[in-house]
């Protein structure tokens, strides 16, 4: 996107210059309007699954600006040799997410593709001054993360069906919960910034949230909820190539400190699907974050520290 | 010598012949073409007990697993 020109309207609060979640345009002093569009091959077998893990990711973004999904469009390829049956399926699924977060699906476009491809564009509102970016965390900030990482190690594994049906099913039910209810428990505190985890995996994204605010952030290794099998499988090498490229990314901007184990390290760096909120408060607010967390059933934990800056972006500590 | 042509096959594939070939002993010598298998045989391998050496060749990786 860099080599674009710069969109000039004043009215476009959020555009593409501060690597933020999704695109906000204010259309009154009252109605700020969010838009983002995501969408990508099956992550899993089950076509109504894979539905509702694209939507889940799609809606995402608009939550992780502080604001409601509104309405939706769905985005769709699919080769005409496959039966109508599995794309009725993929779009139930993703019907059924779009419902539950409170909005509506109001059309979409297909295309015949080789690969099938489901997605969705996605609008929400949002007050103009409750707006959440990537970049106003503030020193001394808390950053609590709402859904435990591996789904990107959890999805390759199951690729070669290397899953237990109990960990196949603990990566759907990661893939496929709304971060509505996250978004509910935070939002009303007014945090100072928010992003959503997802393809440059949590240290990436922590990384964008150092370099939009001006500050170091320290995250916390032994803390960050990882889920028990991609640990297990990050230690027999089961890492997709999305990892190692966040490491490459990343890399020049980061310091890890001695001692913390690899494949804890690996998990830190894979690209998630649909992955939790990463919110960002003052420490006094945290205790009460995480109250309201819990009264959501959002398993959230704090797993970082806003810092003064320092040679690299992100510190990785044990 | 035991050897696997791991080259051509996406993740993760190569660890997946890396770990049947290895229960036909080593040394055992793995091909790769990038860097991502190249990381995930190194890391199956030295976390189940083997030592591994790897150098460039070409455009790929040529490892050798050891006990």
């Amino acid at each position: 996107m860099s080599g674009l020109p710069r969109p000039a309207d004043p009215n476009l609060l959020v555009g593409y210059d501060s690597s933020d979640d999704a695109a906000v345009y204010k259309v009154s002093d009252d109605v700020a309007m969010i838009q983002t569009v995501d969408f990508f091959p099956p992550v899993v077998d089950d076509p109504y699954t894979f539905g509702q893990i694209a939507a889940t990711n799609a809606l995402s973004d608009v939550y992780a600006m502080g604001g409601k999904p509104t309405l939706a469009m769905n985005l769709l390829a699919f080769p005409s040799c496959l039966p109508l049956e599995a794309v009725g399926d993929i779009l139930a699924g993703g019907a059924s997410k779009v419902t539950e977060a409170g909005a509506v699906i109001a059309g979409g476009h297909s295309i015949d593709d080789q690969e099938p491809k489901y997605g969705l564009c996605v609008t929400g509102l949002v007050h103009p001054q409750h707006i959440l970016t990537n970049s106003g965390a503030k020193e001394g900030d808390i950053l609590v993360l709402t859904k435990a990482l591996g789904t990107g190690i959890l999805s390759t594994a199951a690729k070669a069906e290397l899953l237990e049906q109990e960990d196949y099913d603990h990566m759907v039910a990661l893939m496929t919960t709304l971060n509505k209810y996250a978004a509910q428990a935070a939002v009303p505190l007014h945090p100072n910034a928010c992003t959503d985890v997802t393809g440059f995996g949590l240290v990436g994204h922590v990384k964008e949230m150092a370099q939009g605010c001006g500050h170091t952030i320290e995250l916390w290794a032994g803390k960050v909820p990882i889920v028990p099998a991609a640990l297990a499988l990050a230690r027999d090498g089961i890492i997709p190539a999305g990892a190692y490229r966040n490491m490459d990314f990343a890399q020049d901007d980061v310091c890890q400190a001695d001692g913390i184990p690899q494949e804890v390290v690996d998990c830190m760096y894979d690209p998630q699907t649909a992955g939790g909120l990463l919110v960002s408060l003052p420490e006094a607010q945290v205790p009460e974050l995480l109250r309201r967390m819990e009264e959501e059933g959002v398993p959230a934990v704090p797993v970082g520290m806003v810092r003064p800056r320092g040679d690299k972006w992100v510190h990785i500590k044990p | 010598m035991n050897q696997v042509d791991a080259r051509g096959y996406s993740c993760p594939e190569p660890v997946l012949m890396t770990k049947k070939a290895l229960k036909n002993g080593t040394p055992l010598v793995v091909l790769v073409d990038n860097e991502t298998p190249l990381q995930n045989v190194r890391r199956f391998a030295m976390n189940n007990g083997y030592q591994v050496t790897w150098k460039e060749v070409g455009e790929d990786y040529e490892l050798t697993i050891t006990k």
